[in-house]
């Protein structure tokens, strides 16, 4: 039922899309996110990106997250995509699909998907900035957003109620 | 010994993908990071707690004193920044 792939590849959205809906019946709601490299980080010009990954420690993180989505959500179908490698502005790094009988299930349990693989599966970004030239002039690591950590905290909070007596 | 995988900005600052401890087992995390400080004094801030994560066998480890024992698969990483 889940797909869980780490890929240099490209991937098709509506290919995904199709395997998240050929033959089920029981899923009402399909809902999928894609992240994609965009030009600016922090006002400065980027010409592209490359993703670093811990292969192994990668897919298994990759697979507690999503056993975490499907222990707190009903869902049918779950496909995650994340690339590694080089990548350049506009290409498409990460696809996340969930599919469930209801909607609420499937937005949460996408957005807790991406929330968590953001800050707890092992990868890591640098990216290559351009002057105003569009020469490139230097390649610095991504560093962690606290935004990133808050958004788990989210859940976190969201969590405390179900574990009150 | 302690074999430790090093990754992404860490691996770049320390100059190689795997740094050899001799730091007896069992270890804790806090050890291991004491080691890491001392050999590599230069990067002690980028090597804090909380500057570099630690997983042993590929998890996560939020605990300081958590052990490390011979032949763990150890590494040491920034914050991830994935996707």
């Amino acid at each position: 039922m889940d797909v869980i792939k780490v890929q240099t590849d490209d991937f098709t959205v509506a290919e995904e899309y199709q395997q998240l809906c050929q033959t089920n019946r029981n899923d009402g709601a399909v809902v999928f996110f894609v992240g994609r490299v965009r030009e600016l980080n922090q006002h400065d010009s980027i010409s592209r990106l490359f993703l670093e990954h811990y292969p192994g420690m990668t897919e298994r993180a990759l697979s507690d997250i999503v056993s975490a989505a499907r222990a707190r959500w009903s869902l049918g179908r779950v496909r995650l995509i994340h690339r590694i490698g080089a990548l350049d502005i506009e290409d498409q790094i990460v696809f996340v699909g969930v599919s469930s009988p209801h909607r609420q299930n499937a937005f949460d349990a996408a957005a807790f998907i991406m929330d968590f693989l953001k800050s707890q599966a092992p990868f890591w970004k640098k990216e290559t900035l351009t002057a105003a030239s569009g020469a490139d002039v230097s390649e610095r690591w991504v560093e962690a957003r606290h935004s990133d950590t808050q958004a788990l905290q989210k859940w976190n909070d969201l969590e405390m109620p179900d574990s009150l007596p | 010994m302690i074999q430790v995988l090093l990754f992404a900005r860490l691996r770049d600052q320390l100059g190689a993908p795997v740094v050899n401890l001799t730091l007896s087992t069992p270890a804790t995390v806090q050890d291991l990071r004491q080691a890491l400080q001392q050999q590599f004094a230069e990067h002690a801030d980028s090597l804090a707690a909380g500057q570099a994560l630690v997983a042993i066998n590929q998890s996560l480890i939020n605990d300081e004193t958590a052990v490390i024992h011979n032949g763990d698969e150890v590494a040491l990483f920034p914050p991830m920044t994935g996707g």
